[in-house]
């Protein structure tokens, strides 16, 4: 049988069940949403406040030089350490395996591209059309909320897609700590040398990443007001 | 070599005295990231000048160019190596082809960035004193783009050296193979050394590049387009 007969044969044959690879994506966007989301949670609201009150900005690029230099795999490799100490001394997390880990080096890696896109974003809004909202008698969390987050928003959206592919391909790892998700059939795969499931596994892996990506530019196009669109695009045409 | 039986019942965190006596294996590790990054920047950096000058002669390919090395760019690395892993097998090949497709993206958009950012009156000056396009080219906008080029470059290495740590799984890895060795041992030194040499490896580079661009561009401090 041919490598594509054996690798279709794969997907007809592995697709339901626990191990079968619709419970593999649920698995891998599970841990993925839910680190994103946390990471929105915390990162949004920090970013957007600094990025108005017009501080961190040293934070800011320590941020995302750091950011640049931690290599995901070690962080997830520091995380298992980190959650294992944790699943012995909180009471409320079960085990130090699995989830726990591959959840730990997600949001750790989520919140600096959040954070500085949602600060850039802020920060970036024309200084112009910030004083005419304080002229209007407009002040903090009715600025930020009614001026600054909206006209950061294509920004901060930028910042989140950046964010949840990074994490959608950076999921794939937490098979190492012992959780299921797409990585499981590579490295699964690796140790048993078995060069159909690998593929497979991969093909999944980098679909979904794709998908990600598409998703997230269509909700861009999707969310962003008209008017702001039509102004960026006639920036990014000036800019080159 | 220490036992896990060892390595458990020491609760330290971080043990210097296993670092001490195995500093010949470290410098081994390191000179090995060293070359898969020199090597993946290298063919990255010529892969990506022949496909800038591509896309920079005729515009129309650059949009094309830009997609394919952005999917490339978007595929995990692990998915990447693994799709790779059948054909090229566990070798230094499967870890180079991963890790220069990743530099391509970063490295020609800011090849492409650098030269069109040079001032149309430079470029029309040159062209009244005769230049011709080759000459243009290599005397005139390939040295003005330099500081964006290297700024991408920057970027492309400290993420490379990231990534090498990732190819411990497919039997290279640099001081990734600390990492990966500390986890299946649960031994907490080895993974906090594989760490922090990767982030002191990437500063390092950074901080030499940020050395030669300051020889090689004295006349101006720009910052890169990613």
């Amino acid at each position: 049988m041919g490598f594509f007969a054996e690798l279709s044969r794969w997907f007809l044959d592995n697709w339901s069940g626990d191990t079968g690879w619709l419970m593999r994506i649920a698995q891998h966007l599970e841990v993925s949403a839910i680190a994103v989301a946390a990471a929105v949670a915390v990162a949004i609201p920090l970013g957007a406040w600094l990025g108005h009150t017009g501080r961190g900005g040293l934070a800011v690029v320590s941020v995302v030089n750091i950011g640049r230099a931690m290599p995901s795999f070690g962080i997830l490799a520091l995380s298992l350490p980190f959650t294992i100490w944790l699943a012995k001394t909180v009471p409320f997390v079960k085990s130090g395996l699995g989830f726990a880990p591959t959840f730990v080096a997600l949001f750790a890696l989520a919140l600096p591209p959040v954070f500085t896109n949602t600060w850039a974003g802020v920060r970036g809004v024309d200084p112009e059309v910030v004083e005419a909202a304080s002229g209007m008698g407009m002040t903090g969390v009715r600025l930020l909320r009614e001026v600054e987050l909206p006209l950061a928003l294509p920004v901060i959206i930028t910042g989140v897609r950046i964010t949840a592919v990074q994490v959608v391909a950076t999921a794939t790892l937490g098979a190492i700590v012992g959780y299921g998700g797409l990585g499981r059939y590579i490295i699964d795969g690796f140790a048993t040398r078995d060069d159909v499931q690998i593929v497979a596994g991969a093909l999944l892996v980098a679909v979904l990443s794709v998908l990600t990506e598409l998703g997230f530019s269509a909700t861009e196009r999707w969310a962003v007001s008209p008017g702001i669109a039509a102004h960026r695009r006639a920036i990014s045409q000036i800019s080159g | 070599m220490i036992t896990l039986a060892q390595a458990a019942g020491d609760q330290r965190f971080f043990r210097w005295d296993w670092v001490w006596s195995h500093l010949g294996l470290i410098l081994e590790k390191v000179t090995e990231h060293l070359m898969l990054t020199g090597i993946a920047l290298g063919v990255g950096l010529a892969i990506a000048f022949g496909l800038a000058l591509i896309g920079l002669r005729f515009p129309r390919s650059y949009p094309p160019i830009t997609w394919v090395t952005g999917l490339l760019y978007t595929i995990p690395s692990l998915a990447l190596f693994a799709l790779l892993v059948p054909i090229t097998g566990f070798t230094t090949m499967t870890a180079e082809i991963g890790l220069v497709s990743y530099t391509l993206l970063i490295l020609i958009r800011n090849i492409v960035a650098g030269v069109q950012g040079v001032d149309p009156a430079v470029r029309e000056s040159a062209i009244g004193m005769g230049y011709g396009r080759r000459k243009l080219l290599l005397e005139i906008e390939l040295p003005l783009a330099l500081p964006v080029i290297l700024a991408g470059l920057r970027i492309a290495a400290v993420t490379t050296i990231g990534l090498v740590t990732v190819t411990a799984l497919i039997g290279r890895g640099g001081v990734g193979f600390f990492i990966l060795r500390g986890l299946n041992r649960f031994f907490d030194t080895e993974i906090v050394l594989g760490t922090a040499l990767s982030v002191l490896l990437a500063v390092a580079v950074d901080v030499a590049l940020v050395a030669v661009e300051r020889w090689l561009t004295p006349w101006t401090r720009t910052r890169g387009v990613v």
